[in-house]
């Protein structure tokens, strides 16, 4: 809808909903947060016990700054080819007569889905001599370029074209508009990228580049003492809140260049270089999505070949259903409260609850786990090694996107229901269970299958909390890449992808119904 | 149910949105308060409802003071601005909603008294938009709340459908014998709906009346030219008779020295210009609405004033106008 179209509304006091947050929510959520913030805020206790001078002296080491240089280092030059990768790919789909750009439009957006560990196993098992920096770019690169393609592609979609027309009638090329106007959104999808790679684990681990987390794991498990482990894990969180704080600040400038939606579609760029173009796309496309395909296919017929073990398979799919499934379920409990608390009301007490919970979306995961287990460890020794405390790191991991699905479903219903149900006699907790949730089911379930399909294939809390002797799907394919099993590996990887693939070919579909509407 | 609000007050991080704002309606009355957008009506009528917190003053339904309860322990129905029906349930279960199981004869009741019985197994969306705001209606209506609040409840519907729809609100109203406020900023439907008018401005009640003595003697300038049309002219009193463009004027009431007139449009006759007449001017405008139209002349004196006349409009745009006033007008002094 166009600004002049837009009905004047009254001007109206700002909503609270129900005003003050009632105690039913409030404790529930406020115990949520405190799940979600205790174990990253004993992480720095925990660090501090072993004394300043350990923390000085891990810090001092030559290792340490290493390992800064390699971390920040890959995540300078993944994120650089990532904005190269992404822009140039929306601005061939969005803006130029490219033949076959629907297609590459929905193959550039499926990246998303592989798992970047898969997708590492799938090289290093193709070519082992791709270990090391140039593996984890690559691997990094094609798996990432999606988080600025998707904002970049949105821009160039949303931009006015009459803003190019303006430039280029006062002497400007138009090229210099454009590439002004999707900085914002270029720069927002970069970081999130740095974000990404800083708290990558599997990737990185299967291509043997060590960085702080891959260390921050050896560490953990090799010595006794876990000090050097919390350090470590305190400067990442520090570099990545740094990264988090960037990306913030350049979202909220990034709304100026998709303001509206203006009627007009730009004029599409013909293209001079069309075979070089095509070439360009269909190697990212073939890189990032087919090399997997087939190299996993491969693998699978010469693993079929060999013995297989489908009792191993069979133990790991199931422990990965019922602990992903268990995660589900917490993570959306708990998400209950607090998405309703998000959604209703404003104020200080309720942006805190929902902003707590996105502890799980900034912080590596490795560093999630390793706070629970010091955490459990110290005060709740007899869950340590045990499935719950899994299931707990999976509901602090997640609770983002379960909150996020819990607050959008319930937004999707006027607060005015539930002040009609409170004005005919029910309880904040009645009208919670006989308004707020039955309206909002749909939403919150699909929510909770997606953070089942998304705990199936979490990676580096699952190495570092699962009981002894369990085995989920994830951990199994990085234990026999590491030891150099690729046929072995094949169908654990088969099954990743197939379970990866879920979720996008479910939001597709959903799409694709509201065109239709 | 007797409603008594008393010098409540309110304000949105900082800004004051109900000042000392005292209202009472009477039992079985039906009450609109009538303002522009912004001033507060909402903000009072959510008071009420127990939605938001007054800062200040005191709300009591029945002789029982409710300013501090939750809104599950005050007895007062809504019906919200797009009826706002529970989308996952029945008509029949809306209806039922504040009422305990198995109380299927009250449903048939309410149901009944909004025109709408044996609808109950229809699910909301396949009602139309006047049979929601109904249902809306019997629902507030069923647990037999000690007031009913109505906010801006036809907002929603055509205009076609607006007047039938009133009607129906107003007969269920009466029949149900419910306390009743309805919050709107339409002056048409408040004088032809309510028993009485609270005209609100910037936060207060300004003045409480009935439809006709809040139009034919509002309490200042301010309401006078909210509620209906008004035209206002700088004059001088000098007791029973002011003097204005518009020549001498009877007034209604009194009052001395420098102040406004205010006349209603039809009060204002246009004719032929004859000997006899004494305020003269020039047709400015016309405004055609099919059942009566709106002359702008521009008087010898430089004023402007807006005559409303029968469909028939025999002047054009540049023809000469005799103007004369019929009945008393109000003064209000400076």
């Amino acid at each position: 809808m166009s600004p002049t179209q837009a009905p004047e509304r009254p001007a109206r006091p700002p909503r609270r909903a129900l005003g003050r947050v009632p105690l039913v929510l409030l404790i529930p959520a406020a115990l949520t947060a405190l799940l979600a913030l205790a174990p990253v805020a004993y992480l720095v206790v925990r660090a501090g016990e072993g004394g300043l001078d350990t923390a000085v002296r891990v810090l001092a080491r030559p290792r340490t700054l290493e390992l800064a240089v390699r971390s920040l280092g890959l995540a300078a030059v993944v994120t650089a080819l990532c904005v190269i990768v992404g822009v140039s790919l929306a601005w061939l789909v969005v803006r130029t007569d490219l033949p076959g750009k629907r297609l590459f439009g929905a193959l550039a957006a499926l990246p998303l889905a592989v798992p970047s560990y898969v997708a590492a196993y799938t090289w290093v098992a193709a070519m082992p001599g791709v270990a090391g920096f140039g593996g984890a770019v690559l691997v990094l690169t094609l798996c990432s370029y999606p988080y600025v393609y998707l904002p970049v592609a949105a821009a160039l979609t949303r931009m006015d074209p009459a803003m190019e027309e303006v430039a280029q009638s006062l002497g400007r090329s138009r090229f210099s508009v454009v590439l002004r106007q999707l900085r914002p959104s270029a720069a927002a999808g970069g970081l999130l990228v740095a974000m990404y790679v800083l708290a990558e684990f599997g990737a990185v681990s299967i291509m043997r580049f060590d960085v702080f987390t891959t260390q921050i794991y050896t560490s953990y498990r090799a010595s006794f003492d876990r000090t050097p482990a919390a350090v470590l894990g305190l400067l990442l969180v520090l570099i990545t809140l740094l990264i988090v704080a960037a990306e913030a600040r350049t979202r909220g400038r990034a709304g100026y260049a998709t303001r509206g939606n203006p009627a007009r579609r730009p004029a599409v760029v013909r293209l001079r270089w069309k075979a070089l173009a095509l070439g360009w796309a269909g190697g990212v496309a073939a890189l990032a999505v087919g090399f997997p395909l087939v190299s996993i296919g491969y693998w699978l017929v010469e693993g079929a070949s060999a013995r297989m073990r489908a009792d191993l398979l069979g133990e790991a799919v199931t422990a990965t259903l019922a602990v992903s499934a268990a995660g589900a379920a917490l993570t959306t409990a708990l998400a209950i409260p607090v998405g309703i608390i998000a959604a209703r009301y404003r104020g200080r007490t309720a942006t805190f609850l929902e902003q707590s919970t996105y502890v799980g979306h900034s912080l590596p995961g490795i560093v999630i786990a390793l706070s629970l287990v010091f955490f459990a460890v110290r005060y709740a020794e007899p869950l340590y090694q045990r499935a719950p405390l899994l299931v707990i790191a999976y509901a602090v991991l997640f609770l983002p996107a379960a909150v996020g699905a819990v607050r959008a479903s319930v937004l999707q219903s006027p607060p005015v229901l539930e002040e009609v149900a409170r004005s005919l006699g029910r309880t904040p907790l009645q009208t919670v269970r006989q308004v707020t949730l039955p309206l909002a089911f749909p939403g919150v379930l699909a929510g909770a299958a997606l953070v089942f399909l998304t705990a199936m294939k979490e990676l580096p809390a699952t190495l570092l909390l699962r009981p002894t002797g369990m085995d989920t799907l994830a951990t199994r394919l990085w234990t026999e890449t590491g030891s150099a099993s690729y046929a072995a590996a094949a169908p654990y990887a088969a099954l990743l992808m197939l379970f990866a693939a879920i979720p996008g070919f479910l939001l597709g579909r959903r799409s694709v119904e509201d065109d239709r509407i | 149910m007797r409603l008594i609000v008393t010098e409540v007050g309110k304000s949105f991080g900082g800004t004051p949105v109900l000042e000392r704002c005292s209202l009472t309606v009477a039992e079985g009355e039906l009450a609109a308060v009538l303002g522009p957008s912004g001033c507060g009506k909402t903000t009072l009528l959510r008071i009420v409802a127990g939605f938001e917190r007054a800062d200040a003053g005191s709300v009591t339904i029945g002789g029982r003071e409710v300013t501090g309860l939750p809104p599950e322990r005050r007895g007062v129905g809504i019906v919200p601005q797009e009826a706002a029906l529970f989308p996952h349930l029945t008509v029949a279960r809306n209806v039922g909603f504040g009422l305990p199981r198995g109380s299927r004869a009250r449903i048939e009741e309410c149901l009944e008294l909004v025109g709408l019985a044996g609808l109950g197994r229809r699910m909301p969306h396949e009602l139309s938009g006047g049979q929601q705001q109904r249902v809306a209606l019997a629902r507030a209506l069923a647990p037999r709340p000690g007031v009913v609040l109505l906010d801006e409840p036809f907002n929603a519907l055509d205009r076609s459908l607006r007047t039938s729809v009133r009607d129906e609100v107003r007969d269920a109203l009466k029949r149900a014998g419910a306390t009743a406020v309805l919050v709107t900023h339409d002056q048409e439907e408040a004088l032809s709906m309510a028993d009485s008018v609270a005209v609100m401005r910037q936060g207060r009640i300004v003045q409480k009346d009935t439809p006709v003595a809040v139009y034919s003697a509002p309490a200042d300038l301010g309401v006078a030219t909210f509620v209906g049309e008004a035209v206002v002219l700088k004059a001088f009193s000098s007791g029973d008779v002011a003097s204005c463009a518009l020549g001498e004027l009877r007034l209604r009431g009194a009052g001395r020295g420098a102040g406004h007139v205010a006349l209603r449009p039809e009060q204002l006759e246009l004719r032929e210009p004859g000997p006899e007449d004494r305020v003269l001017g020039r047709v400015e405008r016309l405004e055609y609405f099919g059942h009566d139209a709106a002359v702008t002349v521009g008087l010898d004196t430089g004023d402007a004033v807006r005559v409303r006349t029968g469909g028939e409009v025999p002047h054009r745009p540049g023809d000469r106008v005799g103007v004369a006033v019929r009945g008393p007008v109000l003064f209000f002094p400076e």
